[in-house]
């Protein structure tokens, strides 16, 4: 928790243990590429290994024992059941160092790297590498249900008989394989139409989303031009930036584009393949430590990982929106820690769809919203928009699901850590109507 | 590792038709091996100097069976020939008589190393003809031996003793494996400094090592050797470069540093990260180098920019911001190239950095001296690697085969050694030279 928030409750204790600060110490990850192209033939094991094995070269991890290692993927092949163990196993860390999966939709990510700092913060870790991948090219192909059934039965039978009744029910219609999707289970719509619905209630604009997709492109151009990312970023497979990026594009280019989701708004239709992220192929990987810990190994320290939390919104029956639930699980985290939405020096915004981050800002700034959804006195107020994913975010570097979290927590923590002082907020929005939302504080 | 003509021209019947032609056999060289005999058999010590009495000591005490006359029916391990008392060209002549019937006992990767004095400008004209007259025979007989056998030479300064620990870090990196693709060589040793290490094996023990360029080639190599010689490694490259990087860093167990070294705050970032990961920096290797080939007609500014900066004004750079921090005792080994001392066409922008290279070795060797340490440069012939896989076949099998009196390539480990040993504390005596590591070539590169 905020050591430095005047109002944060007392750290609780258990026993003679106080409850210590966890802290980012650094990351890795490989440069995200558009889906089907670079790293076509990579599998999620491969990718996930090879930032490991960076983040292993840059802080000299080599035969270490680390003291757990989390990590997933959203979209996983059935043979991937102990993905990152397999991956640990693959690497220069020493085989005695456990590792387990994990699984949020794309706040998995988040969702490792806060369970391991509470971890750290327990004492019971004094470090611990959290991070995720995924792959939409190598993605898993299931058969379809019928064909799946036939096959059990199949394999049940025990005579020949009852292997060719099993056989008879076989349909060449079975044979269409099943592609997983991104689309809601139980609404059926993707999650680009769910957005459309929630940009459109709040009424966001073409214009205003095209240039939240500009500066996106325009910071991660200039954070890289200005080496930020020499010590983040391992080159793969012969790519050394994300590959997603245009740092030339313009509002007139991202102008020209045509909606791709919401097309039945007609010329109300606002969000195009510029302002949405592609699907990509990618993964990351955060080291995390207890001060005691990074100091005995000469590890910097960039900043603590002072708290999270997690939210839900049920968008089934239409009450909200897909994406919204970090709307509702940042005011939740700040009335912990004591804290307004303006603390804050840098604001890391997932942006699944210039539409998701615009929506949820204009949520916070909706004195209805905050009053009757969030049970607010007063709206949670506006941000300065100059704080906002300065080093670029998801619409310019993609978003591979389950990698996005420890992108976004290493390019805050080196923020903070470049500062010197200071908080950083992140939201990470996630499919089921979830998010995490979380702080971290400068070293 | 061998090419295919090496391999082709060694075995079988290949090896009698190469024979008949008169085409060049190359010989296996002996390279280097923990704990592996320092020579291939005992040791003849020749001439009258008064480097033969400490230098024979040096080899007993290292266990070697010496001789100072040649025994009968063995094979030489080495021949060291005490030249340092002449002071008339016919002062040559007994050592010289007495070391032709040597060489032919010499086994297999066998040595002949001299042991002599730089002529300098006050040296009365004889006692300069005498001294120079070491070089041409020593140069000479590099290429008459044979069966991966190398000549080389120690000069010793005035004032400095055989038995000076630089003089004897040299006799044994020249006698070992280590110095299998030098040959036809002189090694200066200008001052008593230095010490022997604890263990000869591991004579880098407890050292942080900077290696730029250590994605690949003669880097990754000279990063391997470093650690297996005891050293902490932090692996330099640029971030295009990151996934080999890695791999180089984990194998030798240091840290990685993707940096562009032309960058102005490089050498910074070096001592920043050595400093505060490894507690200390010892050894930098200014190994990182790129070529881009035009004839000076056809050069545009890009190619000759580049070169120029990634292969001598940054090292400029780094340097100064290294002699600014003060770190006692470092010591920074340089990559030159024989291009840069023999020239060669296509080459002006590369040869003109790395004949700046060994300038800039030579003009900053006080410096480096007055912080305890020193600055020298390794130039490097023909090398298999990336780089040279990019010149054109023809060119390569000549470069390869032909000139150098090895008769072969030299491998990324050859060079790598001979930085090591530039490199150790035991070399603090040798301070702005330029070693070459070349299988004694003709040609540039
Ligand atoms: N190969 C030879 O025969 C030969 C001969 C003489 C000298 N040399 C010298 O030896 C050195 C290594 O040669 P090699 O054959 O291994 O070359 P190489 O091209 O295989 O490797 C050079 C390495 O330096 C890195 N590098 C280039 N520019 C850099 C920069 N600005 N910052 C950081 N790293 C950078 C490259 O990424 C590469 O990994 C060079 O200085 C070269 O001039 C080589």
């Amino acid at each position: 928790m905020a050591s430095s928030a005047p109002s944060a409750p007392q750290h609780p204790t258990t026993g003679a243990r106080t409850v210590r600060d966890a802290v980012v110490i650094g990351g890795n990850r490989i440069p995200f590429a558009r889906a089907n192209g670079k790293y076509a033939d990579a599998s999620n094991q491969d990718m996930l290994t090879a930032a490991l094995d960076g983040l292993v070269a840059r802080f000299g991890l080599q035969g270490e024992r680390i003291g757990a290692v989390a990590a997933g993927a959203v979209l996983k092949h059935s043979r991937d059941f102990n993905l990152v163990r397999e991956a640990v196993l693959g690497t220069a860390l020493d085989p005695a160092t456990p590792a387990y999966d994990v699984q949020m939709a794309c706040a998995t990510g988040m969702e490792a790297i806060g369970s391991l700092a509470n971890k750290i913060k327990l004492g019971q870790l004094d470090s611990a590498i959290g991070g995720g991948v995924d792959t939409t090219s190598d993605a898993p192909i299931a058969v379809s249900e019928g064909l799946r059934r036939v096959l059990l039965e199949f394999s049940r039978a025990r005579s020949g008989k009852q292997r060719l009744a099993a056989l008879s029910k076989f349909r060449p219609k079975d044979l269409a394989p099943n592609a997983p999707g991104t689309g809601e289970p139980r609404t059926g719509l993707s999650m680009g139409e769910h957005q459309a619905l929630t940009t459109a209630a709040w009424g966001i604009t073409r214009e205003a989303q095209d240039e939240l997709a500009l500066a996106s492109h325009q910071n991660l151009a200039a954070a890289y031009d200005r080496h930020f990312f020499d010590d983040l970023i391992t080159e793969y497979r012969g790519l050394s930036r994300d590959n997603n990026l245009r740092a030339d594009t313009t509002l007139e280019k991202l102008g020209t584009l045509k909606p791709v989701f919401g097309k039945d708004l007609g010329s109300k239709a606002t969000m195009t393949a510029g302002n949405s992220t592609p699907l990509t192929d990618g993964a990351s990987a955060v080291l995390l430590g207890s001060e005691e810990y990074a100091r005995q190994h000469d590890l910097p320290m960039l900043a603590n990982f002072v708290d999270f939390e997690a939210g839900a919104v049920d968008f089934v029956h239409g009450r909200e929106g897909l994406l919204m639930a970090p709307a509702y699980a940042v005011p939740r985290l700040l009335e912990r820690n004591g804290l307004t939405l303006q603390d804050f020096d840098f604001y890391e915004i997932h942006e699944a769809f210039a539409g998701t981050v615009l929506s949820t800002l204009a949520a916070w700034e909706d004195e209805d919203f905050c009053r009757n959804k969030l049970g607010l006195d007063a709206a949670l107020g506006p941000i300065d928009r100059s704080r906002l994913n300065v080093a670029g975010s998801s619409l310019a570097a993609g978003h591979p699901f389950a990698a996005t979290g420890g992108r976004i927590v290493a390019t805050l923590a080196k923020l903070l850590h470049e500062k010197g002082s200071g908080r950083g907020l992140i939201s990470v929005c996630a499919a089921g109507g979830q998010g995490v939302v979380a702080i971290l504080e400068a070293r | 590792m061998t090419n295919r003509y090496q391999k082709l021209v060694s075995a079988g019947p290949a090896k009698e038709v190469a024979k008949r032609l008169g085409l060049p056999r190359p010989a296996e060289l002996r390279r280097y091996r923990p704990s592996e005999p320092l020579v291939p058999g005992p040791v003849l010590v020749l001439g009258s100097g008064a480097s033969a009495e400490p230098v024979s000591e040096q080899l007993l005490a290292w266990g070697l069976d010496v001789y100072r006359h040649q025994p009968q029916g063995r094979r030489l391990g080495a021949v060291i020939v005490a030249y340092d008392d002449v002071s008339h060209p016919g002062d040559l002549a007994d050592a010289a008589l007495e070391l032709g019937p040597a060489v032919r006992q010499l086994a297999p990767s066998g040595r002949v190393i001299t042991v002599s004095r730089p002529a300098r400008a006050g040296d009365a004209p004889a006692v300069a003809a005498a001294r120079r007259g070491v070089e041409g025979l020593l140069r000479s007989l590099a290429r008459e031996l044979r069966g991966g056998a190398t000549g080389n030479g120690i000069l010793l300064a005035e004032g400095v003793g055989a038995g000076a620990p630089s003089a004897l870090a040299a006799l044994r990196f020249l006698l070992s494996g280590r110095s299998a693709y030098v040959d036809g060589q002189f090694l200066s040793v200008g001052s008593e400094n230095g010490a022997a290490p604890e263990d000869w094996d591991r004579p880098l023990a407890g050292r942080v090592a900077v290696v730029t360029g250590a994605a690949r080639g003669i880097g990754a190599a000279i990063a391997r050797v470093l650690a297996r010689d005891g050293a902490k490694i932090v692996a330099v490259d640029v971030p295009a470069a990151g996934g080999a990087l890695t791999s180089v860093a984990n194998e030798v167990r240091g840290t990685a540093l993707q940096l562009d070294i032309t960058r102005a705050d490089a050498g910074h970032l070096i001592l920043e990260h050595a400093l505060e990961r490894h507690g200390g920096l010892d050894i930098v290797v200014h190994n990182a180098g790129i070529t881009r080939d035009k004839l000076l007609v056809n050069m545009d500014e890009a190619r000759w920019k580049s070169v120029l900066a990634v292969n001598i004004e940054s090292q400029l750079r780094m340097n100064e911001a290294f002699l600014g921090a003060g770190r006692d005792g470092l010591r920074i080994v340089s990559l030159a190239s024989t291009s840069g001392i023999a020239g060669n066409r296509g080459q002006t922008n590369y040869a003109a950095s790395k004949a700046g290279v060994m300038g800039m070795v030579e003009a900053s060797a006080a410096d480096f001296a007055a912080i305890g340490g020193g600055i020298n440069a390794v130039a490097p012939g023909f090398i298999e690697t990336d780089m040279t896989a990019k010149v054109p076949v023809p060119t390569r099998a000549v470069a390869r085969l032909l000139m150098p009196s090895l008769m072969q390539g030299g491998l990324p480990v050859d060079v790598a050694e001979a930085i090591a040993f530039l490199a150790s504390d035991a070399a603090a005596g040798i301070n702005g030279e330029t070693l070459r590591v070349c299988g004694q070539s003709l040609i540039g590169r």
